[in-house]
């Protein structure tokens, strides 16, 4: 990502440029993170204190992470001073965070976005916590919690996997099939459109655009597998290659069937459309779970995994996001944050945390799952199942490029789905701003 | 109090030039100690911080324009030229339609919400009944914070709930718009929100210059048989020319500055497919978890040529006038 062989400016005089630097940092603080560094001082070098930055402001995780707290700081005798902000927040200052004061451990989540921090320096590698904790945990997820060096730098509390939801007693009723092939699928939504239903519910409004990644990752990755999807992301094809133009050509199939007004929707609302049987089906993450407020309805979601396109590819690969933490650069309390990673990383946290917070499941293979709701059952068995994980399109690739470049264009292309190479090619010409070889 | 000879914090260094020292004792002395401390507070700490708080980013930005840089070691920053500006300009597709939404913005903010704020500052100063609470509704979305506006139009706006959607299903229209989902018409969604709110603003400033207008002058008119139109275009609006100029300067300003309304309703997330904007655009490349603050900088000095210029302009023209 870096340019390493333009390399002009690289000064010889530290002195003057740390006054820059200390400048340009001041006023990129200053401007970018009010909330963020506010925070975070104060506390010293107490070593009886771990300071953890949290993106979970919604009233479920918040509680949530609460317990885990709580649970640590009887446990260990040390204290625990959670700084939350709020998610959006906390995911467009993560960089002045990290470079100003953060807190000793932060949320964050796996794949290319972590990695592109260890890259940066910005984080501690947690090799010896792993030593500790890693019996608990896949091959997929170790390989997932490693930086590009091969070390560690990331401690996996959840995931939750992508899939199509939807409502048992609305299929019952009316008679439909759960489809395994794509041109199931199409006829499925082409029925329910008769029927005078919203086939697919879809609300990528305001700042859920990234909504309609979910979809445009299984797309890809049914119609050209894991690897090719992963190549992609990290900006090692084209974008205006054929396989891509197929992906969506595949879905310019699905857009008459959307819910209509999808631009201007939000997420939620989408989901409450699937609740309420207005729509029929919903590609969406488990997270789904929390806009339900009726048990009864709880009971009546189901969810199939996204079908087939190409046989070759079958549906062996799961979208399955993982969240946790990571050590910031320099923690004050180092060792004490050591503790309560290990701590977060075993068994017992995520019990602890899936106890309050049911729409995600544990990662570590220890923890007891005996209190798991069908739903976290079956989409255990569909992970545990999946030949390939892939995380989310803003976080297997650059997270800017994703955001600045691919959503605009693909929400722009949702909106009149004609011209597929054409939008791909206006993709393509920003993809070597983002990736250098 | 009389003249001192040199001042005593000066630093004496050997190699000082000799003219400052005598020229000096010249320049008679009428502020004491007291009043040149009080002077250096006053007018240093605001030109210190004019200078750290303005100046110093501004250039920054200049020179950051013709660099890539990630934001996070200053290692990483590698001089490129002009790569920025050309990547810009030749081959970043949401530039144009930024450029364009711009000048749309600023030619929609020029031709309707402003004259519409003055007719309506025209039409409250005649004395009608229940003026103040004409007035106080159409100044309130102006009191309000850019985020409550932004959720009052959320709300109108809304596909399956918004007011708007449920008149137009109400009175028969089986239509069903996507006001800010639609590319083609979320920023004229947006420029009615923003309308709705400057409007009001506008008339303020211009009731209170028509509360200073010397009445004579409209007797006069109406003695010479001018009928109401003829008033206002001939001798009002003329004479209102110290506030005329404002409510320009505040339009473009508005305009070129729009940013807050858009993002709010776009969702908090930058830049969206019909609604971009060049400061959305910086923001989109400067915030964020990669971040590129040379491409961001050079689109920042994009927009303040473009905003020199308006300004510039403006003031050249108004000035010229002034002076003849």
């Amino acid at each position: 990502m870096t340019q390493q062989s333009r390399n002009p400016l690289a000064a010889r005089d530290p002195g003057r440029r740390r006054v820059v630097g200390g400048l340009f940092g001041l006023g990129a603080a200053a401007l970018a993170a009010p909330v963020l560094t506010a925070c975070g001082e104060g506390a010293g070098a107490d070593p009886k204190t771990v300071t953890f930055g949290s993106n979970g402001a919604d009233a479920t995780p918040k509680s949530a992470y609460a317990a885990l707290t709580k649970a640590f700081g009887k446990d260990s005798g040390l204290t625990v001073k959670t700084n939350t902000v709020d998610h959006d927040t906390f995911q467009k200052s993560i960089s002045t965070y990290l470079q100003g004061t953060p807190d000793d451990v932060f949320t964050w989540f796996a794949g290319y976005r972590m990695q592109y921090f260890a890259k940066k320096k910005l984080c501690t590698p947690l090799d010896d916590v792993w030593d500790k904790i890693g019996a608990g945990f896949s091959d997929a997820t170790k390989q997932l919690s490693r930086g590009e060096d091969g070390k560690y730098y990331f401690v996996p509390l959840y995931n939750y996997p992508w899939a199509v939801f939807y409502r048992k007693s609305l299929f019952k009723e009316r008679g439909y099939q759960v489809p395994q092939k794509w041109s199931e699928f199409v006829a499925l939504a082409k029925r329910m459109k008769r029927d005078g239903l919203s086939p697919i519910a879809s609300g990528y409004g305001g700042g859920d655009s990234w909504s309609i990644l979910g979809a445009f990752d299984y797309l890809n990755l049914r119609t050209n597998g894991y690897d090719f999807h992963m190549s992609l992301m990290r900006g090692k094809v084209s974008w205006t290659d054929p396989r891509a133009v197929a992906t969506l050509d595949h879905w310019r199939e699905l857009t008459p069937y959307y819910q209509q007004g999808a631009g201007g929707r939000s997420w939620q609302d989408a989901a409450q459309s699937l609740l309420d049987k207005k729509s029929g089906m919903a590609v969406i993450g488990l997270f789904l779970g929390q806009q339900i407020t009726d048990e009864a309805i709880r009971a009546d979601i189901d969810f199939f995994p996204f079908p087939e396109i190409d046989s070759a590819h079958g549906q062996d690969a799961v979208e399955a996001p993982t969240d946790g933490f990571m050590l910031s650069r320099r923690p004050k309390n180092a060792d004490g944050a050591k503790k309560f990673l290990e701590f977060l990383g075993g068994a017992h946290a995520e019990e602890l945390y899936m106890g309050v917070d049911p729409s995600n499941l544990a990662v570590n293979e220890q923890a007891n799952t005996g209190s798991y709701n069908a739903l976290q059952k079956k989409s255990a068995e569909l992970i545990a199942s999946a030949k390939h994980i892939s995380q989310f399109a803003d976080r297997d690739s650059d997270p800017g490029f994703i955001s600045t470049v691919v959503l605009p264009g693909l929400t722009q292309w949702l909106g009149h789905p004609d011209d597929g190479s054409g939008m791909l090619k206006k993709i393509e010409s920003q993809r070597s701003r983002f990736f250098t070889a | 109090m009389s003249s001192t000879p040199v001042a005593p914090a000066a630093p004496v260094t050997p190699d000082v030039p000799p003219r400052p020292r005598t020229r000096r004792p010249t320049r008679p002395r009428r502020l004491g100690p007291g009043d040149r401390l009080f002077l250096t507070v006053a007018i240093g700490i605001p030109l210190a911080a004019l200078l750290f708080f303005v100046w110093l980013p501004a250039l920054a930005s200049l020179g950051l324009s013709f660099t890539t840089w990630d934001g996070i070691d200053l290692a990483d920053i590698h001089w490129i030229g002009l790569d920025n500006y050309q990547q810009i300009f030749t081959n970043y597709p949401p530039f144009w339609p930024a450029v364009r939404h711009n000048v749309i913005w600023l030619l929609f903010t020029a031709l309707l919400p402003t004259p519409f704020g003055i007719f309506l500052a025209y039409q409250l100063d005649r004395k009608i009944r229940f003026t103040r609470i004409y007035q106080t509704a159409i100044f309130l979305p102006m009191v309000l914070s850019l985020a409550v506006v932004g959720f009052i139009w959320e709300i109108i706006y809304n596909p399956d709930t918004g007011l708007l959607n449920g008149l137009l299903s109400a009175a028969g229209s089986s239509h069903h718009i996507d006001w800010l989902g639609n590319a083609d018409l979320n920023l004229w969604a947006v420029l009615v929100a923003s309308g709705w709110r400057h409007t009001g603003y506008i008339m303020i400033l211009y009731l209170a210059g028509l509360k200073g207008f010397d009445p004579a002058l409209k007797e006069a008119a109406a003695l010479d048989g001018a009928n109401g139109r003829q008033t206002f275009l001939r001798v009002v609006f003329p004479a209102m020319k110290p506030v005329n100029i404002i409510i320009l300067v505040v339009t473009v300003m508005e305009s070129l500055r729009a940013f807050d309304i858009v993002y709010v309703l776009g969702g908090g997330v930058g830049s969206k497919p019909g609604m971009e904007l060049l400061s959305l655009l910086i923001t989109d490349n400067i915030i964020g978890e990669s971040s590129h603050i040379g491409y961001g900088s050079a689109l920042a000095v994009v927009l303040l040529l473009v905003s020199l210029a308006a300004i510039g302009t403006f003031l050249v023209q108004t000035f010229r006038k002034e002076d003849q």
